[in-house]
């Protein structure tokens, strides 16, 4: 029999293996409330090509293979199903090359948020990506391999959508380039013109293969930038509120939050819009624009603008948004999850309402949070929970109290965002037949021997 | 264990192993180990396992609980209310293994060194003073302050070279001042981080007692190691001192120009030691200094001030060397950071921050580059330029 241990040591090093009880209990789990299950081995490549010899090993051997960013999809995504080997991706974190001109940069497959945000920064001052508000150390290929949303996602589409080329290690331990790098040393686009294979990854949560590299593309960066709040009473007028606003053309991102508490926030529903400008002027002509398209609703009296006190605006300018995460010790519990449907914007009535309901349904602090997907086609819907880890009756309630939101959103015409495998079970069951038999088709071709993220996308 | 109660609470979002900028990884365990179980939020977790009997105490669990270099950056940068008390679950967790007698053998030798000699070197009392020899340094007569040199200054080659620049430099400035010399014995600071909680009480109040039988009121320190003890823990254990550390007296003095200062060219970048920084909030007065430098030319790292990475000296590491080793440990970083920034000499007010980054400076092989010189060092040198 093989000493797994010590070839995986050959491949990364001996200090970058663990079949230690300390990092299998910590690997076993997610930040979230699916039920932990260990690793047998936990690995930290530097490189791609140790990540083929890995996947080459766990090939020969039929060893499970989940990748981890930073684990913060919270679903369960990154726990070792059937245990195997867990690859940390968080060394692999260099941003290899920024074009400019193109508007893109290329990463590797470990890379944070963060990081690039820090480096565009600091070397790039005109150009952003679409940050989304995970926290910082949530890494760029597992927000695009889950179709995360981000700061651009009202104007561009999901973060995926802004994906420019790829590099990926396929379970076989071959390593392939997908998009415009696959024939040119320029990585401007993800398939078009030729037959775009992102979608043979992407979505997958790892299990058709492991990012290695990815290009994103970038967007002017304005110099200034604000925060406005739209406050309504009326939840079945924020469908056509956010309309109007996608009309203009003139917002950066659109969230919206409705939650109990404080006081003062309770049964209003906050339209946040940022504005972006590199003038005072363009700054107020903007700002100008998007009042004077909610002016029908401030004329009839069904909501306004607040005036938003000058020590919040940090708090909601912050990149990412360091405040959401606060919400996890609400309860001084220290746990959250969010079940994040994505859902047509004019269900937001209905999912707003369904998450009150959970919330005194299950004795639950709740929080609804939405952000636009495009210009109105279609939204995140977060039917978020806090929750005390102390405390196992309100895990097991909060538990519930997702599924049912989940549930309530796919009835209504949704669809799952980073479903648990119950939920992708839901969905496999739910989804026009010849769709689930082309996504087994990919799934066995692509992964024979089902080594990668079992039991994820896995249609039985 | 103390603090238990909010073990629960770490949501491992990981900001805490960030700068506030999110420019690198700044936790220097995780960092070198880069498993999530080597940062905060993993000791967290897996503290909070030991205490639910889901794991057992470990030579890995001891590895993950003793190379936290107890530098602050996850409570600067954790983004809960608790984040205050983060360093000091991991105090309380070794205390709970200091007592129960399970620990690296590294830091057992530690303390025992301490217990038995009052240094971690072994040396006798009458070898503390020797560093004076030569110098106009007094011994503590009720002079206006105690400068108090430490374990470190005290035996340290390297480090002895700093005790005697601080010595003439304050008997330059004119300040009163008086050491201890063979009377002088461990601040704790380190017995403390390192969990040893009873021994760490000893120690204090056996200072305490002796300051206060010698008329002590004011104390200036050459490390900020022991500046922390005194400030921030001698007085819960009823000994209330005016601490300082010995840049906070130097700054006003030297830019009021009561020093003459002669010009001195050199390109100089500071790293802030975490127990004068981030621990007590004082990043100016050795930055003030520098500034007051005619001809030298000051750059920040990157990662300065509250982002600074730290030379992986803190929490005992400096003694027990568990987070040393290999290409990735945390001094090795940091100079490799020092020398990005085009700098020739790489400041430091600490003398474990000075002997750790001299060790990576020989294994980074940059000795014909970079220089460590701690801030009293470069002021000796800036009064002793040809005019
Ligand atoms: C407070 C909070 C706020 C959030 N806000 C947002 C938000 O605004 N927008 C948003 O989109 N999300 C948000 N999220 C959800 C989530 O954190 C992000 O989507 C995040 O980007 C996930 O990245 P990760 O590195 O943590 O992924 P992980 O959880 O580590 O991984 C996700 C999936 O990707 C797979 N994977 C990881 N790396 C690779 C790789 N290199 N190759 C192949 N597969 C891989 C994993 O196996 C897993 O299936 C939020 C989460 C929290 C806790």
């Amino acid at each position: 029999m093989i000493d797994i241990a010590s070839q995986l040591a050959h491949i990364v090093g001996e200090r970058f293996v663990s079949n230690n009880p300390e990092e299998a209990f910590f690997y076993a789990r997610d930040p979230g409330l699916m039920p932990a299950h260990k690793p047998d081995y936990v690995v930290v490549p530097k490189t791609a090509s140790e990540i083929q010899e890995i996947l080459r090993l766990a090939s020969r051997e039929r060893i499970p293979v989940v990748p981890m960013g930073a684990g913060m999809s919270l679903t369960g995504l990154v726990i070792p199903l059937r245990g195997g080997i867990v690859i940390d991706m968080k060394r692999m974190n260099r941003i290899l090359e920024v074009n400019e001109k193109a508007r893109y940069v290329i990463v590797e497959g470990g890379t944070s948020h963060g990081a690039l945000k820090a480096y565009l920064d600091k070397h790039c001052p005109r150009l952003r990506h679409s940050i989304p508000d995970s926290p910082a150390t949530a890494t760029v290929a597992a927000n695009v391999m889950i179709h995360g949303q981000g700061r651009l996602t009202q104007q561009y589409g999901f973060n995926s959508d802004m994906v420019s080329g790829l590099e990926v290690v396929l379970p076989s331990g071959e390593i392939c380039t997908i998009g415009s790098c696959a024939l040119s040393p320029y990585w401007f686009s993800k398939g078009a013109p030729l037959p775009d294979l992102t979608g043979l990854f992407l979505g997958w949560f790892g299990a058709t293969g492991i990012i290695t590299k990815v290009a994103l593309k970038l967007y002017p960066r304005k110099k200034m930038r604000d925060v406005e709040i739209f406050v309504t009473d009326r939840d079945d007028l924020v469908p056509d509120m956010v309309y109007e606003l996608t009309h203009t053309e003139m917002v950066e991102d659109i969230n919206i939050f409705a939650q109990p508490m404080p006081m003062i926030f309770k049964d209003n529903h906050h339209i946040t819009l940022f504005i972006t400008g590199d003038t005072d002027e363009e700054l107020e002509f903007k700002r100008k624009m998007v009042w004077n398209c909610l002016d029908g609703f401030i004329k009839s009296k069904d909501g306004g603008f607040m005036s938003v006190p000058p020590v919040m605006k940090p708090t909601l300018l912050d990149m990412p948004q360091r405040s959401v995460s606060r919400f996890a010790d609400v309860k001084k519990g220290g746990g959250f999850e969010y079940s994040g449907p994505i859902i047509p914007v004019e269900t937001y009535p209905a999912c707003t309402r369904k998450v009150m309901e959970l919330g005194s349904k299950y004795d639950l602090a709740y929080s609804a949070m939405a952000r636009v997907i495009g210009r109105n086609h279609a939204m995140m819907f977060g039917f978020a929970f806090t929750f005390n880890r102390a405390d196992p009756q309100m895990m097991e309630r909060t538990r519930k109290a997702l599924e049912e939101g989940g549930e309530f959103a796919l009835a209504a015409g949704g669809v799952f965002w980073k479903p648990t495998i119950d939920e992708q079970r839901l969905a496999l069951e739910k989804m026009d037949a010849t769709t689930r038999d082309l996504m087994k088709m990919i799934k066995e071709n692509l992964d024979p021997l089902g080594i990668m993220n079992p039991g994820n996308w896995e249609v039985v | 264990m103390k603090y238990e109660d909010i073990v629960h609470r770490c949501f491992r979002c990981g900001y805490c192993k960030f700068t506030g900028d999110y420019i690198d990884f700044n936790c220097p365990s995780y960092r070198k180990f880069f498993f999530e179980s080597y940062s905060p939020g993993g000791r967290m977790w897996l503290i909070r396992a030991w205490l639910n009997d889901e794991i057992k105490n470990s030579d890995r669990f001891q590895e993950i609980l003793f190379s936290c270099a107890t530098c602050a950056n996850c409570m600067e940068h954790c983004v809960f209310t608790f984040s205050d008390d983060l360093v000091n679950v991991f105090l309380a967790a070794r205390e709970e293994m200091v007592n129960q007698g399970i620990i690296p053998p590294a830091v057992r030798d530690y303390l025992k060194n301490i217990n038995i000699s009052g240094n971690p070197y072994k040396e006798p009392a009458d070898e503390r003073g020797k560093w004076a020899e030569g110098t106009s340094v007094e011994t503590y007569d009720g002079q206006d302050y105690l400068l108090y040199i430490g374990c470190v200054g005290s035996y340290d080659e390297r480090a002895k070279k700093i005790a005697r620049a601080v010595g003439d430099l304050l008997a330059h400035a004119g300040i009163s001042f008086g050491i201890l010399g063979d009377r002088e014995t461990c601040d704790g600071n380190e017995v403390r981080a390192l969990g040893e909680m009873g021994l760490f009480q000893f120690l204090a109040e056996q200072n305490i007692s002796l300051f206060k039988d010698l008329g002590i009121q004011r104390i200036i320190t050459m490390d900020p190691h022991a500046f922390n003890a005194f400030k921030k823990d001698y007085p819960g254990l009823g000994g209330t001192f005016e601490a300082y550390h010995y840049t906070q007296i130097l700054a006003p003095v030297v830019a009021s120009s009561k020093i003459p200062l002669k010009d001195y060219r050199a390109k100089v970048t500071f790293h802030d030691p975490c127990y004068l920084g981030r621990h007590n909030g004082e990043y100016e007065a050795p930055r003030k200094i520098l500034h007051a430098i005619p001809g030298l030319e000051v750059i920040e790292m990157d990662q300065s001030k509250e982002n600074a990475f730290c030379c992986g000296g803190g929490g005992g590491n400096f003694f027990t060397d568990i987070l040393g080793g290999g290409d990735e440990s945390p001094n090795r970083i940091r100079v490799r950071q020092a020398h990005s920034t085009g700098a020739n000499i790489v400041a430091v007010a600490c003398p474990q921050c000075a002997k750790m980054l001299d060790d990576a400076i020989k294994l980074e092989e940059l000795d014909d580059k970079l220089e460590v010189l701690d801030v009293a060092e470069i002021v000796m040198r800036a009064l002793d330029q040809p005019t």
